[in-house]
């Protein structure tokens, strides 16, 4: 299970959780999870076509993530949010269709960009996850403090002078780029699975939201460690087992809150109204 | 004049089985989607809708695992996702667009797992792209009937919830005042989502299942914001964009590069999408004339639109 060919396995998946919980925390918090959706399930789209066209799946992600980005932060200006990507998505998929009807290639290497092929990492591969990967966590850190003011409180930040708009499209930005990380190595549905889930969980846990991002990123790593140990176990797909670590690990989450507000409750009603807001 | 009709549609199109099937299968959905789309995009539950239709992996892969034929996977798939999504989700956008994801993201794992032994099994190549992006040319005579029926029996409850579930998406304050169950409600309208993408994400594909469901609604509510009008026209611009679609899907067997014709989705997206962003270049032409006419330098320019207009 550790032999060297499966080491770049670990190390990848290790950045990919990395950089998913920490741009999932932001997801979270500003409740985009559909962006957090659509963006890699386009990027897959643009990935299938223009890789199968010859162009090179790294490039097709990232013209398609980026446009879906762009184009839902240049759209939700006017448009509804949700209304916009729900579009913008279908577009981009819809393009992606066009491609591969172009193309004759067949469903196995489409099975691996939707839903993950994290064994068959090349060391290659793992440089540029490393570099894209280091990039989304600077780009969250510089725009950690604004971005944390716009998603809890948008009219004060409105107010202090930040271009919230600005902020939101530079953010969607950085998940087009975690995207493109993660999609060639993990798979678009998966990615969207470590994005929610663990810091679904990790807010459930705690408010403070450098402690949330860090258990966040712990339990990602959790769950994509523990997938690969699973899938390697059993010879299933490693995109299930994320899938369902990542969702059981919310549901542990919120049943231990229910039960510590449970517990503050009965002992003193005073600590369970300032626990429960 | 000969030649223009020949040119536009290809030899051979009113005479084709496929092409007929695929004008009624785009009609019924157009219809359906367009009038559930106008209350999906008013109670801003269009991820919603996305994750139903998405789920048409989950249903399809299910089914054939399963053995009972798709429309049962896809309908009851829905169903039960639908329910889990209403328990989860709270009556806040942030954390209902949360509990939505989450489901999403667990029926996906399940997916992919039903697929990969779909595949191991019997090695088709072709089951994950069909299910992916099923087309409209692909709809088999014996499920039409079936899909008219559901159709309609969809739009008839619809019907009956309609005044309690308007007044539910616009303010669920004064129907829950009102004694409107209103969780009950919004759960009756998920079940009815999920029908209604069910039916179209087998019957069109699940790329196009979302843009008809929320495009030609969005568009619609640009122009009018009379919500049984703009259902009216929802199913007009959903039909048009579909019928259309077939039309150029048609002819492009006769285009390059590979004369394997052009997926009809791509078509009737495009065309969904296109027409959305020209109704909303409109109506922001619209309202920098009249913020002109107005004359009223304090007016800030990156305004919100107003609610509703949306």
């Amino acid at each position: 299970m550790f032999a060297s060919y499966l080491l770049n396995a670990w190390i990848v998946a290790g950045i990919v959780a990395v950089v998913a919980a920490v741009v999932g925390f932001f997801v979270v918090l500003r409740g985009s999870t559909f962006v957090a959706h659509a963006v890699p399930q386009s990027a897959f789209a643009g990935a299938a076509g223009a890789g199968l066209l010859g162009a090179g799946t790294l490039l097709g992600l990232g013209v398609f993530s980026l446009g879906a980005a762009l184009g839902i932060g240049w759209l939700g200006r006017r448009g509804r949010h949700d209304v916009v990507t729900a579009l913008a998505v279908a577009m981009l998929i819809g393009t992606g269709s066009l491609f591969l009807s172009w193309s004759t290639e067949y469903a196995p290497e489409i099975y691996a960009l939707l839903f993950g092929e994290v064994l068959g990492v090349s060391g290659d591969e793992i440089g540029v996850t490393a570099l894209l990967g280091a990039l989304c966590l600077v780009a969250v850190a510089v725009l950690y403090r604004p971005l944390l003011l716009a998603s809890v409180a948008p009219e004060v930040a409105a107010a202090r002078g930040m271009r919230v708009h600005r902020l939101e499209t530079a953010f969607l930005v950085v998940v087009a780029l975690a995207g493109t990380t993660a999609v060639p190595v993990v798979g678009a549905l998966l990615m969207f699975s470590l994005m929610v889930g663990p810091s679904a969980a990790a807010r459930c846990l705690t408010s403070r939201p450098l402690r949330a991002m860090a258990l966040a990123v712990v339990i990602a790593l959790g769950c994509v460690w523990g997938a690969i140990a699973a899938s390697y176990q059993t010879d299933w797909p490693i995109g299930c087992y994320v899938a369902t670590f990542a969702g059981g690990s919310y549901l542990l989450a919120q049943l231990l809150r229910w039960a510590v507000q449970l517990r503050h409750s009965t002992s003193s009603p005073v600590a369970a109204a300032g626990g429960g807001a | 004049m000969g030649t223009v009709v020949h040119t536009v549609f290809a030899p051979g199109f009113f005479s084709s089985d496929p092409v007929r099937l695929a004008v009624v299968t785009g009609l019924m959905v157009a219809l359906v989607s367009g009038a559930l789309g106008v209350f999906t995009v008013l109670r801003g539950q269009s991820f919603a809708g996305h994750a139903l239709s998405d789920l048409g992996t989950l249903g399809g892969s299910s089914a054939a695992l399963a053995g009972v034929g798709p429309l049962w996977g896809f309908v009851g798939v829905g169903v039960v996702v639908a329910g889990v999504m209403e328990l989860f989700g709270t009556r806040q956008r942030r954390s209902r667009d949360v509990a939505t994801g989450l489901v999403l993201s667990a029926a996906l794992g399940l997916s992919a797992l039903f697929l990969y032994i779909g595949t191991t099994m019997d090695s088709t190549t072709g089951v994950t792209v069909t299910i992916l992006f099923g087309s409209l040319f692909t709809v088999s005579g014996g499920t039409v009937p079936l899909l008219v029926l559901l159709g309609a029996a969809t739009l008839a409850v619809l019907t009956v919830l309609y005044r309690p579930l308007l007044l539910g998406s616009v303010s669920a304050e004064l129907a829950a005042a009102r004694g409107i169950p209103v969780r009950l409600l919004g759960l009756a309208f998920l079940v009815l989502l999920a029908l209604a993408t069910a039916l179209s994400s087998m019957s069109v594909g699940t790329i196009l299942s979302p843009a008809l469901l929320v495009g030609p609604a969005a568009t619609a509510l640009r122009l009018t914001r009379r919500p049984v009008a703009a259902m009216a026209l929802a199913g007009a611009v959903g039909t048009a964009a579909t019928w259309i679609g077939i039309v150029l899907a048609y002819d492009s067997y006769r285009w390059p590069p590979t004369g394997r014709g052009w997926p009809v989705s791509f078509f009737v997206v495009t065309l969904v999408f296109a027409l959305y962003l020209l109704t909303d270049a409109a109506a922001r032409i619209s309202t920098a004339r009249s913020r002109r006419r107005d004359q009223d330098p304090q007016y800030p320019t990156a305004a919100p639109a107003p609610a509703g207009v949306n």
